[in-house]
C-alpha cells in the first residue's frame, strides 16, 4: 500500500470539479451577465455538476451494473432533451 | 346543511339517482355480507396486508374486470344514444361525462391495472425471482391505484363527474368553463394512482434487472420479461410529465395560478402538449406488453422457437425511443408551421418499421408451426390482422395534411379503438386465459372461451368498423346527437349492435369463469399448455416461496429444453427460504390518500391538512420500523413441495 492508493484521488478531483462549477455558475450574479448568457452558463454548469455528483460521489461507473445505469443515463438524457427542446419546437419557435 | 350542498351532482337525472342508490345499498351489501360471513379477518391477513406479488396481480386484475364493466357501461350508453338520430336517451352534459370517463376508466383503471397485473403474476415467476425486488411498495403500489380509481368513481354520484374528455384540454378544463368539482376529481385521483404507477414502474426495472435466476442474461429473457422492462422504463420516464401536469392543473383550479390559463402568461395549448407528452408512451405502455403476451402464447401454440428473438427486442426498444418523439401529431391542427407538423409526421410513420417488424416476426413463428387453436391463440391471431388495420389507418392520420380532413372525426375513434382493443384488450384477455391455470390450477372452459371469443371479436369489427365511413362522411367524434339528414343514422345504429355483441361476449366471459370455478375438473398437470418459459417450471397453483430451488437457466426457454431432454433446471438441496412479511400500512396509506383526494376535490382544508399529516406520518413510520421478514425452514418447504406434488404430479 502506498500513498498512491490510499489517498482518494476520484473524491477530490470531484470536489475540486464541483467547487469550480460553483464559482463559475456564482460568477453570472456576481458580473451581472445578461439572461442569455447567463442562462447557458447556468445550463451547462448544472449538467455538468449533475455528471460529476452521478460519477464521482455517487459511484455511478463502479459496480458491476455500470452499463446498465449509464444506458439509463442516456436515454433519461435523451427524454430530458427531447421533451425540453420539442415543448420549445411546438410551443415557440414553430407556433405561427 | 349548506355545507352538504357542495356534495350534491349539479346536473343530476333519474339515471344518476338510480346509481346513488345502487351504490349505497351495494357498498352496505358488501360490509353486511363480509360481516355475516366473518371474513374481515381473512380479507385482512391474506389480501389487504398481503406483499405477494401473485395475490397483489389477482387483486390487480379483479380490479381491472370490475373497472371494464364500468367503462363498458359508458359505452353502452353512448352507442345506445347515438343508435337513432335525435335520441334524448342522455342530454349533451351527460354524454359529455360519460364519454369523458370512459376514456379515463379504460385506459388508466382497465387497461394499466389488467396489465400490471399479469406483469406482477407472471415476471418474477419468469425471471426465476421469490418476489419483486420491493414488495412492499408493491402493495403501496396497489393501494394508491385502487383508491384513486375508487376516488374518480365516486365522482358521478358526489359532486359531479369530469366533463372536459379524457384529454382535459384547457381552457375548457378550467375553473372559468368547468365550474363543477368534476375535473379536481380527474386531476386529483389519476394524480393518485399515477404516483402508484410510478412505484411498480421502479420496482420492476429494479426486480428485472438484479433479480433473475442465475444464467439468464438480458438477451435468454423471455420476450415478455423484455415487454415489461421496457414498458416499465417508459413508465418511469413519461409519468413524471403527467405528475407535473396534474399538478400545475390543480393549482390552477384550485389555488387560482396562470399555468394553463389564457390571461396572465398562461398557456392553454401548454397543457395540450405536457399531457400528449405522457400521453403517447401511456399509448405504448399498455401495448407493449401485449406484444410480449402475444409472443409467448404464439411460440406456444405454434409449438416453434420466437422467430426473430433478437430483432424483437431492438424493434421494442426502438418503438420505447420513438414513443417519446411523437406526441405533437395529437394536436397537427392546433395551430404549429408546417415545419413542427413535418417532424412529428415523419417520426410517427417510422413506428410503424418496428412495428411492422414484430408483425412479420409472429407470421414467421407461426409459420410451418403445429398450430393449436386454443382460445389464447384465437385472440393472438385475430390480433394481427385487425391491429393491422389500426397500424394502417394510424399512418393515414399520421400524414399531417392528411390529418386535417380526419381528425376530430369518428375515424380516429375507430383507429384508435382498432389498435388499442386488439392490442390492449384481446391480450389482456388471452394472457388471462393463458395464465389462469398456473394461478388458480383449473383451466378455463374453452368451449364458453371460443362463444365469448366469436362474440368479442365479430361484435368489436361490427362497433367499430362502421366508424370509419362515418368518420370519413364528417361525422365529429364527442357529438352527443345529430340530425337525419346527416344519413349517419344506420351505420350508427349497426355500431350500436356490435356494442350489444360486445357485451354479450363480456358476459360470456364472466360465465366462464363463474362455470369453470364450479365445474371445471381439477386434475390438470403444472404445465397444461405445454409451455416454454421458467412459471410452468413451479407447482400450480405457485407456493409463497415460488421456487422451492433456484433455477438455473441458459437459454430464454429454459423449461423448454429442460423437458426435451436439456439441462436440468433445479439442482442442489433446499435451503432456508428467507420472505417478506405482510403489511397493513399500504392499505392503511392507500385509504389516508382517498381521504386526502376527496378534501383536495372539495377544497377541505382541515381534512386535507390532517390526511397529509397522516401519509407523512405512514412513510415515517416505515422509516423507522425493524422489519426482517421471516424464515421458511426446510422442513416446512419439504411438506409444501410433497403436498403440492400429490396435487398435481
Amino acid at each position: 500500500m502506498n500513498m498512491k492508493q490510499l489517498f482518494p484521488r476520484g473524491h477530490v478531483m470531484g470536489f475540486i470539479f464541483s467547487m469550480v462549477l460553483t464559482a463559475v455558475a456564482l460568477g453570472v450574479v456576481v458580473y451581472d451577465l445578461s439572461f442569455k448568457t447567463g442562462m447557458i452558463v447556468l445550463l451547462v454548469t448544472a449538467f455538468m455538476q449533475a455528471g460529476v455528483q452521478l460519477v464521482m460521489f455517487m459511484h455511478a461507473g463502479e459496480s458491476e451494473d455500470k452499463k446498465a445505469i449509464y444506458t439509463n443515463v442516456y436515454y433519461a438524457l435523451f427524454i430530458a432533451l427531447v421533451t425540453i427542446f420539442g415543448t420549445l419546437l411546438t410551443m415557440i419557435w414553430g407556433y405561427q | 346543511m349548506d355545507y352538504f350542498d357542495r356534495f350534491a351532482v349539479p346536473h343530476s337525472s333519474p339515471m344518476i339517482v338510480g346509481s346513488q342508490i345502487a351504490i349505497a345499498v351495494t357498498v352496505l351489501a358488501i360490509l353486511v355480507g363480509v360481516t355475516y360471513f366473518k371474513k374481515w379477518g381473512y380479507l385482512w391477513r391474506e389480501w389487504f396486508t398481503t406483499v405477494d406479488h401473485k395475490r397483489i396481480g389477482i387483486m390487480y386484475i379483479l380490479a381491472a374486470l370490475l373497472m371494464l364493466f364500468r367503462g363498458g357501461a359508458d359505452a353502452i350508453l353512448m352507442r345506445a344514444q347515438t343508435a337513432i338520430p335525435d335520441n334524448g336517451l342522455l342530454d349533451g352534459q351527460h354524454y359529455n361525462e360519460i364519454f369523458t370517463t370512459h376514456g379515463v376508466v379504460m385506459i388508466l383503471f382497465m387497461a394499466m391495472p389488467f396489465i400490471i397485473g399479469l406483469m406482477n403474476i407472471v415476471t418474477p415467476l419468469q425471471i426465476g425471482a421469490r418476489d419483486v425486488a420491493f414488495p412492499r411498495l408493491n402493495a403501496v403500489s396497489f393501494w394508491l391505484f385502487f383508491w384513486g380509481a375508487m376516488l374518480f368513481n365516486i365522482s358521478f354520484v358526489v359532486g359531479g363527474s369530469p366533463d372536459a374528455g379524457w384529454t382535459a384540454y384547457f381552457p375548457l378544463a378550467s375553473v372559468e368553463f368547468s365550474e363543477s368539482v368534476g375535473m379536481n376529481y380527474y386531476a386529483i385521483a389519476i394524480q393518485i394512482a399515477g404516483i402508484g404507477t410510478l412505484m411498480t414502474g421502479i420496482n420492476f426495472i429494479v426486480t428485472i434487472l438484479k433479480m433473475r435466476a442465475p444464467g439468464m442474461t438480458l438477451m435468454k429473457m423471455p420476450m415478455f420479461t423484455w415487454s415489461i422492462l421496457i414498458t416499465n422504463l417508459i413508465i418511469v420516464f413519461a409519468f413524471p410529465v403527467l405528475t407535473v401536469a396534474l399538478a400545475l392543473m390543480t393549482m390552477d383550479r384550485l389555488f387560482g395560478t396562470n399555468f394553463f390559463t389564457m390571461a396572465n402568461g398562461g398557456s392553454d395549448m401548454l397543457w395540450a402538449n405536457l399531457f400528449w407528452i405522457w400521453g403517447h408512451p401511456e399509448v405504448y405502455i399498455v401495448i407493449l406488453p401485449a406484444f410480449g403476451i402475444y409472443s409467448e402464447i404464439i411460440s406456444t401454440f405454434a409449438r416453434r422457437n420466437l422467430y426473430g428473438y433478437k430483432s424483437m427486442v431492438v424493434s421494442m426498444v426502438a418503438i420505447s425511443v420513438l414513443s417519446f418523439v411523437v406526441w405533437a401529431h395529437h394536436f397537427f391542427t392546433m395551430g404549429h408551421g408546417a415545419m413542427v407538423n413535418g417532424i412529428f409526421s415523419i417520426t410517427t410513420m417510422a413506428i410503424a418499421v418496428p412495428t411492422g417488424i414484430k408483425i412479420f416476426n409472429w407470421l414467421f413463428t407461426l409459420w410451418k408451426g403445429k398450430i393449436e387453436f386454443t382460445v389464447p391463440m384465437l385472440y393472438s391471431l385475430a390480433f394481427i390482422p385487425i391491429f393491422t388495420i389500426g397500424g394502417v389507418t394510424g399512418v393515414m392520420l399520421a400524414m399531417a395534411s392528411a390529418d386535417y380532413q380526419y381528425h376530430n372525426t369518428m375515424f380516429l375513434v375507430a383507429h384508435f379503438h382498432y389498435v388499442l382493443i386488439p392490442g390492449t384488450v384481446f391480450a389482456v384477455l388471452a394472457g388471462f386465459t393463458y395464465w389462469w391455470p398456473k394461478i388458480f390450477n383449473f383451466q378455463l372452459s374453452e368451449r364458453i372461451g371460443k362463444w365469448a371469443f366469436w362474440f368479442i371479436v365479430v361484435g368489436f369489427n361490427v362497433t367499430f368498423f362502421p366508424m370509419f365511413i362515418t368518420g370519413l362522411d364528417g361525422q365529429a367524434r364527442r357529438m352527443y346527437t345529430y340530425s337525419e339528414a346527416t344519413g349517419y343514422g344506420p351505420l350508427n345504429l349497426l355500431s350500436f349492435v356490435g356494442a350489444l355483441g360486445l357485451l354479450i361476449g363480456f358476459a360470456f366471459l364472466v360465465y366462464n369463469i363463474y362455470w369453470s370455478t364450479r365445474y371445471a375438473p381439477r386434475n390438470v398437470t403444472s404445465d397444461p399448455w405445454n409451455a416454454r418459459s421458467l412459471e410452468w417450471a413451479t407447482h400450480s397453483p405457485v407456493p409463497e416461496y415460488n421456487f422451492a430451488i433456484v433455477p438455473e437457466v441458459d437459454s430464454s426457454q429454459a423449461f423448454w429444453d429442460s423437458k426435451n431432454n436439456g439441462p436440468a433446471l433445479f439442482k442442489g438441496k433446499y435451503k432456508e427460504i428467507h420472505m417478506p412479511n405482510n403489511s397493513g400500512v399500504p392499505f392503511v396509506l392507500g385509504i389516508i390518500f382517498f381521504v386526502w383526494g376527496f378534501a383536495m376535490v372539495f377544497s377541505m382544508w382541515i381534512f386535507a391538512i390532517i390526511s397529509t399529516l397522516g401519509i407523512f406520518a405512514c412513510m415515517a413510520h416505515r422509516s423507522f420500523e425493524k422489519d426482517h421478514g421471516h424464515h421458511i425452514s426446510v422442513e416446512e418447504i419439504e411438506e409444501t413441495e410433497k403436498k403440492l406434488r400429490g396435487a398435481n404430479a
